[in-house]
């Protein structure tokens, strides 16, 4: 199979803005209906699933197996009473379900389907739109998703939805800036940001001679950019807004979110929202680091033909499905982390290390293009990781071990059994200073 | 100016449909009057008053944001140089490797200072 034959049923940037009105009609008509079932599906399958894993059936009443549960969800969600609260701000208050669901699945616009088919005649590329600065798209979208959830919060005039609609903000500003950074390396790699090209990137890998055989190195970035691939991982989730990062809507806490006083269809926008954008982040990890619409390597291997008309589609689903069973085999399995690991995490670990990957990354690049050996940077960088994981163990057991008579000497000066009574500590911190009691640093500040 | 089309369409669609349920929605359900049920999600109490415009929420939030707006330009400036990597060399890489230098030495003094910590 010639490399020219591959990459001529694969779409570039230059395949696009030539459709006639119809076909883009009707792309984007297949794209919203797709979104629209694949959250009923998802839906339905992640009650299953759960349900499976916790030794339930889950819903299995409606219809076959169970799977119109969610579209019956939906419909009782519509004939149910829209309850608009006293005291909202009535205007934000209906603006804020749009906003939540408009523009996710707008970001769903530059996800590459396949490569370039014929519809009625025409040769298109299977996916909606791409964009010199396609993937900018989807970052774009999120951030503007978040208004949505904002302004629910803000104009509920509620403690909870406030409350929840801030840590979401928070949240989601925290982990887009890692999220950002784990794509540098694949645009460093591919050298553009439209999503059919970074598809098309990842297509073959570089070859290389072994005892007469041409070999090719891995092709996806997810073997390739292995690093860039795990935060993105972290992020996905806490983009998700989903366990184990779900803070917004922690109902142990929260009630649930931002969406607290919404019912009825309006609710129901905010749900679709966050089914959507699961959908739209599996896609995204799917197109940059797994090798998009293209087949996986060992079918390629037997059958050429894997990459050419309409199979590519079926890759895609079966990559984005993992990935959405991946989600929702978390929701079962972990707890929900504290408000204050989840931001350190984001924070103090995402951040640094995918800039110093970026660094590494970099600098091994450049120096490969000119031609230079890149062995003894690998194992000086090797080095220097180990070095720092041990620096950084080393610091957590000092600090920890520094803290820890502090804490013993505030439990010793509060009696437990005050006057024979156990009472509970009185200077215990408070998460966020709502309701203010003093925080830990200013009791600190008093004692001294 | 062709490429963002289908965009536009796509967007007009969703749009369409999320305008049509929030408005839907206050048609197809009930209307029963009920005085609790229009007050704030409480336990049974009166919900803490708020001011039209939300009350106040902790100074950790804001200080998040200006933190996300300056590690969002500086991934701004790493999408282009990225792109263009291959075709810049080492002056390329040596500027980029000062940058994020600088960038990181101000994110050493927010968190030696205390502005990461969350609790």
């Amino acid at each position: 199979m010639s490399e020219t034959h591959v990459l001529a049923e694969g779409a570039t940037l230059n395949s696009f803005g030539h459709d006639p009105w119809w076909i883009i009609g009707l792309k984007a008509l297949v794209v919203f209906v797709f979104l629209l079932l694949t959250v009923l599906i998802t839906v339905w399958a992640e009650r299953r699933i759960i349900g499976r894993m916790q030794l339930r059936p889950g819903p299995n009443r409606a219809g076959p197996f169970g799977i119109l549960q969610a579209l019956f969800d939906g419909i009782k969600g519509a004939l149910k009473e829209d309850i608009v609260p006293r005291g909202v701000d009535k205007v934000v208050f209906f603006l804020a379900p749009i906003l939540a669901a408009a523009p996710a699945m707008v970001s769903f616009s530059v996800i590459p389907w396949g490569g370039v088919v014929s519809i009625g005649g025409h040769k298109t590329p299977l996916q909606l739109a791409d964009l010199p600065v396609a993937v900018l798209l989807p970052l774009a979208m999120a951030s503007i998703g978040v208004y949505g959830f904002v302004l629910a919060g803000w104009s509920s005039m509620s403690p909870y939805a406030l409350l929840g609609g801030l840590r979401s903000s928070a949240q989601v500003i925290s982990y887009e800036i890692a999220m950002g950074l784990s794509f540098v390396a694949v645009f460093l790699f591919s050298g553009t940001l439209s999503t059919s090209e970074i598809v098309a990137a990842q297509a073959h890998g570089t070859a290389f001679k072994v005892a007469g055989m041409t070999l090719h190195t891995p092709s996806w970035y997810a073997v390739l950019l292995l690093p860039s691939f795990i935060i993105y991982i972290f992020t996905m989730m806490g983009e998700s807004g989903r366990i184990p990062f779900d803070l917004p809507e922690g109902e142990g806490e929260l009630v649930a979110g931002y969406h607290t006083e919404y019912s009825s269809l309006k609710f129901m926008m905010f749900y679709l929202a966050e089914y959507v954008n699961m959908t739209t982040l599996s896609a995204l990890c799917t197109t940059l680091f797994l090798g998009g619409y293209r087949a996986p390597w060992p079918i390629t291997w037997f059958w050429s033909g894997a990459n050419s008309g309409w199979w590519p589609v079926l890759w895609f689903l079966i990559k984005i499905w993992m990935f959405t069973f991946f989600f929702i085999w978390l929701r079962a399995a972990l707890p929900r982390v504290r408000y204050d690991q989840l931001m350190k995490l984001g924070w103090k670990v995402l951040i640094p290390v995918s800039l110093g990957w970026i660094l590494f990354v970099s600098v091994v690049r450049a120096l490969r293009n000119e031609h230079h050996d890149v062995g003894p940077i690998m194992i000086v960088a090797a080095i220097i990781v180990v070095l720092l994981l041990i620096a950084s163990f080393l610091w957590e057991r000092v600090s920890a071990s520094e803290a820890q008579p502090e804490e013993a000497e505030a439990a010793a000066e509060q009696d437990p059994m005050a006057g024979g009574f156990p009472v509970p500590p009185l200077d215990a911190p408070h998460y966020h200073g709502v309701g203010n009691g003093r925080a830990p640093n200013s009791a600190e500040a008093t004692r001294a | 100016m062709n490429l963002y089309v289908p965009i536009v369409v796509l967007g007009a669609l969703a749009l369409l449909f999320a305008v049509g349920s929030v408005i839907m929605g206050s048609f197809t359900g009930p209307k029963r009057w009920n005085r609790a049920r229009l007050e704030a999600y409480e336990c049974g109490i009166e919900p803490t008053p708020q001011p039209v415009g939300g009350g106040r929420f902790p100074v950790k939030y804001y200080l998040t944001a200006m933190l996300f707006i300056v590690f969002d330009i500086e991934i701004i400036f790493l999408y282009p140089w990225a792109v263009a990597f291959d075709h810049m060399g080492l002056f390329g890489l040596v500027e980029m490797v000062l940058f994020i230098v600088t960038v990181l030495i101000a994110y050493a003094y927010v968190w030696r200072r205390g502005g990461l910590e969350w609790d």
